[in-house]
């Protein structure tokens, strides 16, 4: 891709758009009704910051395309998402600690984008921190609950953390493209919020009583279009429709 | 799961100077958790600027037995109705 902005702004926009997906999937399906509407709530912010986020990738491509365009008729190594928010849900453990991780790096990242050069970014944060404060609440509440919950409770949200940890370090990783867009005072200073996100998922999880695996071994290539196998199977089901009926309207 | 969790009422004011109504119940396993589900049950749509969440366990209702004792006797007493004045304008929420 040859625009650097524009892959920066795709990033954020799959990121909000995958998450909302799979947190969509639990629709219908939530342990008891309170936690699925609430879920899908979540699902729905995700999905409405992914609109506004690929309306100004739209904008910034200039080739007319529309936002439904650039969701639904890119092929997986198109996409620039976090490995992490590709995950499947597993079960409500899997997927509270993958959202606590997504929330607390995306809390401080969406802060640090208010003071983008891009008034249009800075604008989209504005609206989108305080839904992002809201998830942050909700996931570590959950998993500080579920953590310091039962014997049973403990183990399951134990093991979703040590299967979940490895996608943590992409996160605050910087590659070139994250770089070039700090220097253009475009992006976000990823080492900066990294310690602030460290601090916060520590404290969140010594209050669970969980313990961070010693593993240090990290997953990454998301950003850059490298993804796990999950993404293939997710996009199958996002696109589904628009693949086999291409234009199809309501 | 959801039988051991205990059923709670959920009471929203819609704006200020008004008072909080009765909007529903839902389960929720402590006051907290209560409170957030209320938010997504019941303000999704932009109803309330305040919630409060009371366990059910501790409303105590009237009995369906005695409404004739305690409600009927106010039918026949029209006087107390302030419909016999004229309310200003500017009277919104009477």
């Amino acid at each position: 891709m040859q625009n650097p902005h524009l892959q920066y702004v795709y990033r954020l926009a799959d990121n909000a758009l995958i998450l909302g997906q799979r947190l969509s999937e639990w629709c219908g399906h939530g342990p008891v009704l309170e936690q699925d509407i609430a879920i899908t709530n979540i699902a729905l912010d995700q999905v409405g910051q992914a609109r506004t986020l690929f309306l100004y990738a739209a904008e910034l491509e200039g080739k007319g395309r529309s936002e439904d365009d650039l969701a639904y008729l890119r092929d997986a190594h198109q996409y620039f998402n976090l490995l992490l928010v590709e995950q499947p849900n597993q079960d409500w453990a899997h997927t509270m600690i993958r959202q606590l991780l997504f929330d607390a790096f995306n809390f401080y990242f969406y802060q640090s984008l208010l003071k983008s050069k891009d008034a249009n970014l800075a604008a989209i944060a504005e609206k989108a921190i305080k839904e992002i404060t809201y998830h942050l609440r909700f996931s570590s509440e959950w998993v500080i609950r579920l953590g310091d919950g039962t014997a049973l409770s403990h183990d399951k949200m134990q093991e979703a953390l040590n299967n979940l940890w490895p996608f943590s370090g992409e996160l605050c990783n910087p590659d070139k493209l994250d770089l070039a867009m700090l220097e253009q005072g475009i992006g976000v200073d990823l080492l900066a919020i990294k310690p602030l996100f460290e601090a916060k998922v520590q404290a969140i999880l010594k209050e669970a009583t969980l313990q961070i695996p010693e593993n240090d071994w990290m997953q990454k290539g998301g950003k850059q279009g490298i993804h796990t196998e999950h993404l293939g199977f997710l996009l199958a089901e996002m696109q589904f429709l628009q693949r086999a009926h291409p234009g199809a309207t309501w | 799961m959801k039988a051991n969790w205990p059923l709670w009422e959920v009471f929203i004011r819609s704006k200020n100077g008004l008072s909080h109504k009765h909007a529903g119940s839902l389960h929720a396993a402590d006051a907290e958790m209560a409170i957030e589900n209320a938010r997504d049950v019941y303000t999704r749509r932009n109803e309330g600027i305040s919630i409060w969440v009371v366990e059910s366990k501790h409303i105590t209702a009237s009995s369906p037995n005695q409404s004739e004792s305690l409600f009927d006797p106010a039918n026949d007493k029209v006087y107390r109705h302030p419909t016999f004045y004229n309310l200003p304008d500017e009277v919104k929420n009477m």
